[in-house]
């Protein structure tokens, strides 16, 4: 494997803005290989924004953004290609093509990018199926047909289908209930360990940032004000801080990180 | 970084201990390289019961194709009857090996296909079943909405009138361009087209009353229906139906507006007032493009073509296009809004609804058109 020092994400002075408006100034970030990080902030601090300038859907108006060592926007587009077969990305509601069956959604990369002969696709799809704990009888079903639990470990299984090295959350654990959410949570940690994966997630689920994620990236005042561990997370003073860790929604979620952390 | 990509995953075979076929594997075992695995490997001879070992010892990378294939090829093995086993395993590759096993489950790809005969049959009687429903529920509406319509003309402070004239600048006013540009263009296409006929019997004249006629009665009152529905009752259709899927006409239930009064009513209303308004326009439209085609290619003045005009048209001329115009505003409206609360809760049938308003509208305007003709027929107008 690569120099582990080396981080999978870099960001250097990021800078995005929408008209007038900035939403990012200087923002620095380097994600590690084979971590889970996890992305919080307030509404409106452009989490998803960062994700989706990362993956290239956004145009940043400066800065630089590395993955696997290299400049996404210098790169020719068949290296962006080779690239962005590396990272799977899911979208908050799955964002799986309403036309096909779940099993053919998780097709469609394999089918575009390796002209892969249909038997094998079948027996890859049944895999990540199963792996991503959906039933077998999930996979001939239409995405209007499935629950939000559902969709969401579809459309995982479809960002899994090329067995990236990385992949892009956006907010997995929204709209599921406590235990779906938890399930959803230790079917990531299971697939990182697993398949070795390194994991960028925008969430505001405190369960999930006590159990999964390895590091925490604060966004706030344009920038990534924090990033560390949950303790270091819990010892900060900045007031957001406090409020987002130690309000009484946080108290509730772990309270023996609490008394790791005091 | 991108070294993986350069390389292959590769399989070799060996003779293996007590007369048993050792593969050696090695290289890049992952998703880029499965296809050629996959081929090699199914091509490979059925070998015997021979104990089978997969040495991993030389491979740089596995992921879960590539252990999918190892898997696949161990568990053929050995039901088949023979043994094989894996080698030289390290940690990490025996754990993905193990991932993989654990989720060696057949899944459903395509819901299973029905018959062809089946099939159609099964269509036809969908589609007969679509079309009763929908008949049905638009006469349903069609009481709804005259009930309503009655409710407020008792209570007139109940109509509203801010979005009702709101609707009549979206639906009227903001279509006159474009009713107009049509009329104006089928006026002067009517006169070319009869000129060149007529010429033949040297009536050109007679071209007047062609224009006139057929304009009046026909070609501006279908012609700004078509329109109206293409552009307004699709609009309809795809205002409501965002609106149900934001679950916005659920909350308008829960504090006590009716969606009928509110949604429904200004819309049919802004049609039916402006849609004669339209078909007057178009009208004169089209009557001038006629006149200037006329004076253009036929020496037929406007003042010459005025005269003929007026002996040409009788006033029910005009009015059995006018009278026409409410109805079919009523009906384009009428689906346009049904279709709209006929969405589900998703974006795709919003879509789907739209399109089935603009055909069902069309279509219903075509029907009455000729129904009128007929009764028009009947009382010798």
């Amino acid at each position: 494997m690569a120099d582990p020092v080396e981080p999978i994400i870099r960001v250097r002075g990021l800078k995005t803005q929408f008209g007038a408006q900035a939403i990012h100034q200087g923002l620095d970030l380097d994600v590690r290989r084979g971590e889970i990080l996890g992305i919080v902030g307030g509404s409106g601090t452009g989490k998803s924004v960062l994700l989706r300038t990362i993956i290239g859907l956004n145009r940043p108006a400066a800065g630089r953004i590395e993955v696997f060592g290299q400049d996404l926007a210098k790169i020719a587009p068949i290296q962006r290609l080779a690239a962005e077969q590396r990272w799977g990305v899911l979208f908050q509601d799955g964002a799986l093509f309403s036309a096909l069956t779940v099993a053919q959604n998780i097709e469609v990369p394999m089918k575009e990018h390796l002209g892969m002969p249909a038997r094998l696709r079948d027996e890859i799809a049944a895999l990540k199926i199963a792996m991503v704990g959906l039933p077998p009888e999930a996979g001939s079903k239409y995405p209007s047909e499935l629950s939000g639990g559902m969709r969401k470990r579809a459309g995982l299984a479809r960002s899994l289908a090329l067995d990236p090295d990385l992949i892009f959350l956006d907010e997995p654990t929204a709209g599921l209930d406590p235990i779906g959410a938890a399930n959803f949570d230790q079917l990531i940690r299971r697939l990182q360990v697993n398949l070795g994966l390194t994991v960028f997630m925008v969430t505001h689920d405190l369960d999930s940032l006590h159990a999964i994620c390895d590091r925490i990236a604060v966004l706030a005042e344009k920038r990534v004000m924090v990033i560390g561990t949950m303790a270091d997370m819990l010892r900060h003073e900045h007031p957001w801080l406090r409020a987002y860790f130690h309000g009484p929604r946080a108290r509730a979620a772990q309270p023996q990180v609490e008394e790791v952390g005091e | 970084m991108s070294r993986w990509s350069m390389t292959d995953g590769w399989l070799k075979m060996a003779a293996g201990d007590g007369g048993g076929m050792r593969f050696l594997v090695g290289g890049h075992w992952d998703a880029r390289n499965a296809t050629r695995l996959d081929q090699q490997l199914r091509g490979l001879a059925p070998a015997t019961d021979a104990p089978v070992i997969l040495d991993l010892g030389q491979v740089e990378r596995l992921d879960t194709a590539g252990a999918w294939l190892l898997h696949r090829t161990r568990k053929e093995y050995q039901a088949r009857g023979g043994r094989a086993d894996y080698a030289s395993l390290t940690p990490a590759y025996e754990a993905m090996l193990e991932q993989v096993a654990a989720n060696d489950q057949p899944a459903e790809i395509e819901p299973p296909r029905p018959a062809a005969l089946w099939a159609v049959l099964d269509r036809i009687g969908r589609g007969t079943v679509e079309v009763t429903v929908e008949a049905q529920q638009q006469i349903a509406f069609l009481g709804l909405l005259l009930v309503t319509l009655a409710g407020s003309l008792r209570h007139p402070s109940r109509l509203r009138l801010v979005p009702l004239i709101y609707h009549m600048e979206k639906v009227g006013f903001n279509a006159l361009p474009i009713v107009g540009l049509i009329s104006f263009l089928i006026g002067v296409v009517l006169a070319y087209q009869g000129a060149t006929q007529l010429q033949r019997f040297g009536a050109e004249i007679f071209v007047v009353n062609l224009i006139s006629v057929s304009v009046l009665r026909e070609i501006a009152i279908l012609l700004t229906a078509i329109v109206v529905a293409g552009r307004s009752g699709s609009a309809f259709t795809a205002e409501i139906g965002s609106m149900v899927v934001n679950e916005e006409v659920d909350a308008m239930r829960t504090l006590g507006l009716d969606p009928m009064e509110v949604l429904v009513l200004p819309r049919v209303l802004a049609l039916v007032i402006t849609l004669p308004l339209l078909v007057f326009f178009a009208d004169i439209m089209g009557l001038f493009g006629g006149m200037l085609m006329c004076w253009g290619s036929l020496d037929i003045s406007p003042s010459l073509f005025l005269e003929r005009l007026q002996g040409a048209v009788s006033p029910w001329s005009f009015w059995v296009g006018m009278i026409k115009a409410p109805f079919f505003a009523f009906l384009i409206a009428m689906v346009g809004c049904l279709e709209g609360l006929r969405v589900t809760r998703s974006a795709e049938s919003v879509g789907q609804q739209t399109t089935r308003s603009v055909v069902t509208g069309i279509f219903l305007v075509i029907v009455v058109d000729a129904m009128f003709s007929i009764f028009f027929a009947a009382v010798g107008v």
